[in-house]
C-alpha cells in the first residue's frame, strides 16, 4: 500500500491481513551521507541526506523552502494509549524530521509476567503487543517509503517479561529498545537477580538483530531529589549497563547511553551540565550517545521548556550526539498532544541546523574550570565503583542504598533507593540450570547442553522463529470489547465522512486550548478562566497553565476543554484558492499593454519592508514584469495616494498597512475606496491593500478589489493585477 | 542500611590524583568489568520463567501456550532442565511434533511421562 500525501493513512487498511505481514527490514538505521552538504545556497557541515517529502521549518519560506536534515537521528516519543491514533502522529513526525519513533508502554506492563496480546487501550502509553507492534511497523514501513528515510521503531525491553518481549521485537522488526536491568531494580522494584538474569537473555536476542540498545540511567536524574547531584552515579549506571551488555555479547556500536543534561535554568546549567557531558563522552567514546532533553524541571510553561531544550541541544552540538531525543514542551501539562510532538522535533531540528558547524568556530577550553570539573566527575565515579566492590558487589551496594542518593558522591544523604536481594516482583523465581539443561533455539544466552553434532541449536526442532518466521503464532484479539476494531467503529465518522472535530490526541477527542490574559491576580484568574471556558461552550474545562505577569496587574491562563459539536466541512463555503498566472503570461500581458501603479504605506505607518518586497525588482516584486511603480514612501495620507493615481493615470493603487491599532488598517482601506468613488476614478482603478494582518476578505469588505496578507509575493499581486485588467476589458 | 556521610572527596581521591586521564579511564572500565563479572556469571548459570517462555516462543508456541507450558514445567520442578528441553524430549519420546508435545503439556497431559524424561537434578557446575 503506497501512501498519497493528499490522503490520510488508512488505518483499517493497515490492520488488514496483519497475520501475514512481514517487516521490511531489521536492525538500527543511522542517517545516510552524514557530513558536509549543500542545501539551497548554503554549505552545511553536520547534515545528512535530504528527505523525499517533508515539512520544512516555517522560516524556510525565506530560504527557498530548504529543509536541511541534521546528521543525528531525531527521536519522538509517541504513545497516547491508542496506537491507531499514534500512527497518524508518527506520519506527521516523520514529515518533520523524526526517524526514531519511540513508543512508551502502558502503565503497569513491566509487572505483567508474560506478553500482552490484542489491542487494549493503554494508560500513559500503549500496551505493547504483537498486533500493536506489527500494525505500527507496517504503517512505519509505508511512511518511511513516503519520506524517503528508514524509520527506527523503538520500545521497551524491561519488566519481568524482558526476554519474551525481546523475542517478539526481534521477530517483528523493532529497531531499538531500552534495556537496562538497573531500571527494573531501581524504579520498578523487580527482583535484582531476576532482572540481571533476564537482561542477559534479552540483550543477546536484541544483539542478534542489530537492535540498538538504550540504557535507563537518565531516570536517576529525573528521580533524584536534586538531579544535578547524581552525575557521578549516572556514569556508574551507564558503565554497569555497558559492561554487562558487552559481557553478554552486545557490540559497542549497538549500545547507546541515555544521557540528559541534568540541570535547567535558573540554575547555571551550562556550568554544571557541560563538564558532565564532556566527562561522559571521554569515558564512553566507543559507545553511542542518545542525548535526551531535560524533563525533570519542566513546568507547564512551554516557552520555558523550549528554552531549556535548546540549551540541551547546545550541549549536544558542543560535544556530540548520535541521537537527539526530544521531549514535548507540554509534558508538564498533559499527555503530549499531536502538535507539541511536532514542535519538539522542530526545536531539535531548528537548533541543530542553526548550530551547524559550531565547533569550527569555537572550542572547549583545555585548561581551567571545564577540564578540572571533568576530571573531578570522573574521579567521583571511579570512587563510587571502588566502594561498590568494597562492600561486596552490585547487589550489596543496592541493598545499602547506594543509588539515587541525593548527595553528590562520595557525599551520602542516606536517602537512596534500597532493594533487598530476596525482595521485589519476581523474587525467588530464578533457578540454577542443571547439567542437562538445554534450550533448542538460537540466540539463547548462557549454559546450554546441546548435542555436539548440530550446526545451530534450532536444528533440533527444524528451525526456530528467528530462522523461520512462518513458525510465529500470531494472536489477533483476546478481548471482545477492549480492542481497536471497537474503537475504530466509534470514530468512523471522523475518517469516513466530512465531519470534523478538533483533536489533540485521539480521533474526535474534541479538545481545544484557549490562551487568556486576565488583568487580575492568579487565583481569581484561574477560576475566571474556567468560567470563560464554560461560557464559550467548552466541556470539561481545566487549567493547563497559569503564570503571574504581576501579582495584581495580571495573569496568563491557558485552559483546555472539549467542543461538543462537529463541523461538516462539506457544508462550508470556502473561497476558491486563486491559481496565479505564470510569469510568462504576466510578462506577455504587460508587454502588450503597459501598466502603471502607485503605492505607499498609508496613514501614520513607517513600515515599508512588505511593500518593498511586493514592488522591488530585486525582491522578485512586480517591477520585474515591467509594471511601472511609483512608490510615494511611508506614512502617506490616503488623499495624497489617490491624487497621485489621478495625476499619473495609474491602473492600480497598492496601499500597505501594518499597524492595526484601533483597526486603523480597516479604516484606511474604507477611506481609500470612498475617496476613489468621490473622485470618480473607482471604476477605472484597481484597489489593493497588503499587510500582515490584511486578508482578502477584510479588504473586500471595505470595498477594495483584493487584500494580500502574510506570505504574499510579488507574483501573486502581479497575477491579480493582470487578471483584473483582463476582466475589466471583457466587461 | 543507607550511609550518611559528608563529602570526603579530597581525602578519598588521594590514590587517584597521580593517575593520568588514560589511566583513570582504564581504571573506570576495569572496575565496571569487575562489578558485572559475577552478574554475567549468575545469568550464565541461571534461568527464569520469562527466559523459558522466550525459548518456547522461539520454538513456535504462542505467548498463551508458552505461559501454560512453563507453569506445568514449574509444577514438575523441571525448570532447571529448560522448558524447551522438556517439550523437546517429550516429542522425541512420544514421536510426535514439537507443537503437539507442547500443547499436551499445556493441557496438563503427560505430566508423569514428562517427569520420567529426566533422571537426577545435578547442576551444571558451570
Amino acid at each position: 500500500m503506497e501512501l498519497n500525501e493528499n490522503k490520510k493513512i488508512d488505518v483499517e487498511e493497515v490492520l488488514k491481513d496483519l497475520e501475514h505481514y512481514k517487516p521490511k527490514r531489521k536492525g538500527w538505521h543511522w542517517r545516510e551521507e552524514q557530513g558536509e552538504m549543500r542545501y539551497g545556497e548554503f554549505e552545511y557541515k553536520q547534515v545528512s541526506k535530504p528527505l523525499k517529502k517533508s515539512c520544512p521549518l516555517p522560516a524556510s519560506k525565506s530560504f527557498d523552502y530548504i529543509d536541511p536534515q541534521p546528521d543525528c537521528v531525531i527521536t519522538t516519543e509517541i504513545a497516547s494509549g491508542r496506537f491507531e491514533d499514534d500512527i497518524r502522529r508518527m506520519r506527521m513526525a516523520a514529515w518533520h524530521g523524526a526517524d526514531h519513533i519511540m513508543v512508551i508502554r502502558t502503565a503497569g506492563q513491566s509487572h505483567f509476567d508474560g506478553l500482552l496480546e490484542g489491542t487494549p487501550e493503554g494508560t500513559g502509553g500503549v500496551p505493547i503487543t504483537r498486533k500493536e507492534i506489527r500494525a505500527t511497523r507496517k504503517a512505519l514501513d509505508m511512511i518511511e517509503e513516503e519520506v524517503g528515510r528508514p524509520l527506527n521503531f523503538h520500545s521497551y525491553v524491561s519488566g519481568v517479561a524482558g526476554p519474551e518481549i525481546a523475542v517478539m521485537f526481534a521477530e517483528e522488526g523493532v529497531n531499538g529498545a531500552h534495556q537496562d536491568p538497573q531500571y527494573n531494580v531501581l524504579y520498578r522494584n523487580i527482583n535484582m537477580a531476576r532482572s540481571f538474569v533476564d537482561a542477559a537473555e534479552a540483550k543477546k536476542i536484541m544483539a542478534s538483530v542489530d537492535m540498538l540498545q538504550i540504557d535507563g540511567a537518565h531516570n536517576a536524574n529525573a528521580t533524584a531529589m536534586k538531579g544535578y547531584k547524581v552525575m557521578p552515579e549516572l556514569m556508574v549506571q551507564h558503565a554497569i549497563n555497558c559492561a554487562f551488555s558487552r559481557a553478554v555479547g552486545m557490540k559497542k556500536e549497538y549500545i547507546a547511553l541515555s544521557t540528559v543534561p541534568p540541570t535547567a535554568p535558573p540554575a547555571p546549567c551550562m556550568r554544571l551540565d557541560l563538564p558532565y557531558a564532556v566527562a561522559l563522552r571521554d569515558l564512553f567514546k566507543d559507545y553511542k550517545m542518545r542525548a535526551q532533553m531535560n524533563t525533570k524541571y519542566i513546568e507547564s510553561c512551554e516557552r520555558e521548556a523550549t528554552v531549556t531544550h535548546v540549551l540541551n541541544i547546545l550541549i549536544s552540538r558542543l560535544t556530540s550526539a548520535d541521537i537527539q531525543s526530544t521531549i514535548t514542551p507540554d509534558e508538564g501539562r498533559n499527555v503530549p498532544w499531536h502538535y507539541n510532538s511536532i514542535h519538539a522535533i522542530n526545536t531539535a531540528k531548528q537548533a541543530l541546523v542553526g548550530m551547524d558547524g559550531l565547533l569550527d568556530m569555537v572550542e572547549l577550553k583545555k585548561e581551567g574550570y571545564l577540564p578540572e570539573k571533568v576530571r573531578e566527575l570522573k574521579e567521583r565515579a571511579v570512587l563510587f565503583m571502588e566502594e561498590i566492590l568494597e562492600v561486596g558487589g552490585y547487589f550489596k551496594a543496592v541493598e545499602m542504598g547506594f543509588f539515587v542518593d541525593s548527595g553528590m558522591y562520595p557525599e551520602r544523604n542516606g536517602d537512596g533507593i534500597v532493594r533487598d536481594i530476596n525482595g521485589g516482583v519476581g523474587a525467588d523465581t530464578i533457578v540454577e540450570r542443571d547439567k542437562d539443561y538445554m534450550a533448542p533455539v538460537c540466540e539463547h544466552f548462557g549454559y546450554n547442553n546441546l548435542p555436539h553434532d548440530i550446526k545451530k541449536p534450532c536444528d533440533l526442532i527444524h528451525g526456530c522463529t528467528l530462522c523461520d518466521r512462518d513458525k510465529i503464532i500470531y494472536i489477533d484479539e483476546l478481548d471482545e470489547s477492549d480492542n481497536v476494531n471497537n474503537r475504530l467503529e466509534e470514530t468512523e465518522k471522523f475518517r469516513k465522512t466530512s465531519e470534523v472535530k478538533p483533536e489533540v490526541e485521539w480521533a474526535g477527542d474534541g479538545i481545544v486550548s484557549v490562551t487568556i490574559f486576565l488583568p487580575i491576580d492568579e487565583r481569581t484568574a484561574e477560576f475566571t478562566a474556567i468560567e470563560i471556558g464554560k461560557k464559550m461552550g467548552l466541556e470539561d474545562v481545566a487549567v493547563i497553565h497559569k503564570q503571574v505577569m504581576h501579582p495584581s496587574e495580571g495573569t496568563l491562563v491557558e485552559i483546555k476543554g472539549k467542543v461538543p459539536f462537529t463541523v461538516d466541512t462539506s457544508k462550508l463555503i470556502i473561497p476558491k484558492k486563486v491559481e496565479p498566472l505564470s510569469d510568462e503570461e504576466i510578462r506577455k500581458s504587460i508587454d502588450e499593454n503597459p501598466m502603471r501603479i502607485v503605492a505607499a504605506t498609508v496613514g501614520e505607518d513607517e513600515h515599508s519592508v512588505g511593500l518593498r518586497e511586493i514592488l522591488d525588482i530585486k525582491h522578485g516584486g512586480i517591477e520585474r514584469y515591467g509594471i511601472k511603480c511609483h512608490c510615494l514612501g511611508t506614512s502617506v495620507p490616503v488623499e495624497k495616494l489617490v491624487d497621485a493615481a489621478i495625476e499619473l493615470n495609474a491602473d492600480a493603487i497598492l496601499a500597505s498597512t501594518i499597524i492595526t491599532h484601533n483597526d486603523i488598517h480597516i479604516k484606511n482601506m474604507k477611506k481609500l475606496n470612498d475617496l476613489c468613488i468621490e473622485k470618480g476614478i473607482r471604476d477605472k482603478v484597481t484597489l489593493i491593500c497588503g499587510g500582515t494582518q490584511v486578508t482578502d476578505e477584510i479588504a473586500k469588505a471595505q470595498g477594495l478589489d483584493a487584500g494580500f496578507g502574510r506570505g504574499s509575493r510579488g507574483s501573486d499581486v502581479a497575477s491579480f493585477l493582470v487578471k483584473k485588467r483582463n476582466d475589466k476589458g471583457r466587461r | 542500611m543507607p550511609i550518611k556521610r559528608e563529602d570526603d572527596f579530597e581525602k578519598r581521591r588521594e590514590h587517584l590524583k597521580s593517575l593520568s586521564d588514560e589511566e583513570l579511564k582504564k581504571r573506570f572500565w576495569d572496575l565496571a568489568d569487575e562489578i558485572v563479572k559475577p552478574l554475567a556469571h549468575l545469568a550464565y548459570t541461571h534461568t527464569s520463567p520469562s527466559i523459558e517462555r522466550s525459548v518456547l516462543l522461539r520454538m513456535g508456541f504462542s505467548s498463551i501456550e508458552a505461559k501454560e507450558i512453563v507453569n506445568k514445567v514449574e509444577e514438575l520442578n523441571l525448570l532447571p532442565k529448560g522448558a524447551g528441553n522438556v517439550v523437546y524430549r517429550l516429542s522425541k519420546k512420544k514421536d510426535i511434533g514439537i507443537r503437539e508435545a507442547g500443547l499436551l503439556l499445556a493441557d496438563g497431559k503427560c505430566m508423569d511421562e514428562a517427569l520420567c524424561l529426566f533422571s537426577g537434578g545435578e547442576n551444571n557446575g558451570a
